[in-house]
């Protein structure tokens, strides 16, 4: 399974719904995700790819869409 | 190392429930307590002021303590929401009580400024005596109250919060809380202060990554003042957290393993006084729960800055 595919299914795994969103869609406005939400997301996020998201990279811009998640998690395994 | 006393505290007359904001918002009641856990928060009127707010605390913590406003050796007022930048409401809160010579500081600290505050008090009472610690806000003055401003219009409210800190324990006295300050970690990082600031007036907040960095903050700093004290989450009797969000309140408690039980919520009925909501809990939970202590009591806050920390207090 790719990255991306594995970031949707960390995703609706989190949100609890089975939603494809497009990449640059975002995802507080399609309603997968809200603050609290988040926190779970980006927890789940460091536990799949076995990345550590450090304070100063917590911003809710960071991770509102696919894109942007995919792009951070390629710089972090980089 | 000092104790703390007594806590006290004030709310405004005037209730605000989310039928009242659900329509200026754009927003329904349902979502705003499904959100924010919160039912209905408390106005000031157009007459009083932060420092009218924080005098009212003030005298119902000294006269919880038993202690007159002339035995007082300094005053800390945390305000983020102050009605003047300076001088600030601690000079007026003092002069109210009286005092014309007592050194009264402001601590200008939105949401985390009163456990700043608490913690100062604690290491300047070997110098000062009695140390009143007054947190005082308005927040009412400082949202929008239209569907551009509904994330921060949702949260606010006003009221103060005060607490007592004494060399001299006062357990003698059975109305005295009787805990001693046994530690305290304070906690600074300016590179997000962008997150949540006053500009001009009103309350600017991205309310999403305020929540991602307070659920990563919050538990670490009370995991690592409990840890240098050779304590965990479960060997804490009570938390008391400043009142931000109940969704924020309850991951907390799951964060750390702790029943949800043993932190003290007021926040369903006062809403988010910012840096006031921390010792309103308090006073609250005091006047709830009188029987004497038995465990540790930690107090946590996160705030403007970003400021974030915890406090811990032992039965004396």
């Amino acid at each position: 399974m790719g990255q991306e595919a594995r970031i949707l299914k960390v995703l609706q795994r989190v949100s609890g719904k089975n939603l494809a969103p497009a990449a640059d869609e975002s995802l507080f406005v399609s309603g997968l995700l809200d603050s609290f939400a988040l926190t779970d997301f980006v927890a789940a996020l460091e536990e799949e790819f076995g990345v550590s998201i450090p304070d100063s990279d917590l911003s809710a811009r960071k991770f509102d869409t696919l894109e942007k998640v995919d792009s951070y998690i390629s710089a972090k395994s980089a | 190392m000092a104790y703390i006393r007594a806590f006290g505290s004030h709310l405004p007359a005037r209730r605000v429930g989310n039928d009242e904001l659900a329509s200026l918002v754009g927003a329904t009641p349902e979502w705003i307590l499904s959100v924010s856990g919160i039912e209905e928060r408390r106005y000031a009127a157009d007459e009083e002021t932060v420092a009218s707010l924080g005098l009212a605390a003030a005298q119902d913590c000294l006269a919880n303590a038993g202690v007159t406003s002339n035995q007082l050796g300094l005053i800390l007022v945390s305000s983020g929401s102050a009605d003047h930048l300076s001088p600030g409401p601690a000079s007026q809160i003092a002069a109210a009580l009286g005092l014309a010579s007592t050194p009264a500081l402001d601590i200008p600290v939105a949401s985390a400024g009163s456990l700043i505050a608490l913690a100062l008090a604690n290491d300047l009472a070997p110098r000062f005596g009695k140390v009143l610690v007054v947190g005082a806000e308005i927040m009412s003055r400082r949202i929008e109250r239209t569907p551009q401003g509904k994330d921060t219009a949702i949260l606010f409210g006003d009221g103060a919060g005060a607490c007592l800190v004494d060399l001299e324990s006062g357990c003698a006295d059975p109305q005295t809380v009787c805990l001693r300050i046994a530690d305290s970690l304070l906690l600074t990082d300016g590179s997000a202060a962008e997150i949540l600031k006053i500009e001009n007036g009103r309350i600017l907040m991205e309310g999403k990554t305020v929540i991602l960095q307070a659920y990563r903050k919050i538990p670490r700093a009370i995991h690592d003042l409990l840890a240098r004290n050779a304590l965990t989450p479960a060997d804490v009797q009570v938390f008391l957290l400043h009142q931000a969000n109940l969704n924020l309140i309850e991951r907390v408690a799951a964060g750390l393993k702790v029943p949800r039980e043993r932190f003290f919520v007021n926040i369903a009925r006062c809403g988010n006084t910012s840096s006031a909501s921390l010792l309103i809990a308090a006073a609250e939970w005091r006047r709830a729960h009188t029987a004497p202590l038995t465990g540790p009591v930690v107090f946590s806050a996160f705030g403007a800055g970003l400021n974030w920390g915890a406090l811990l207090a032992l039965p004396a």
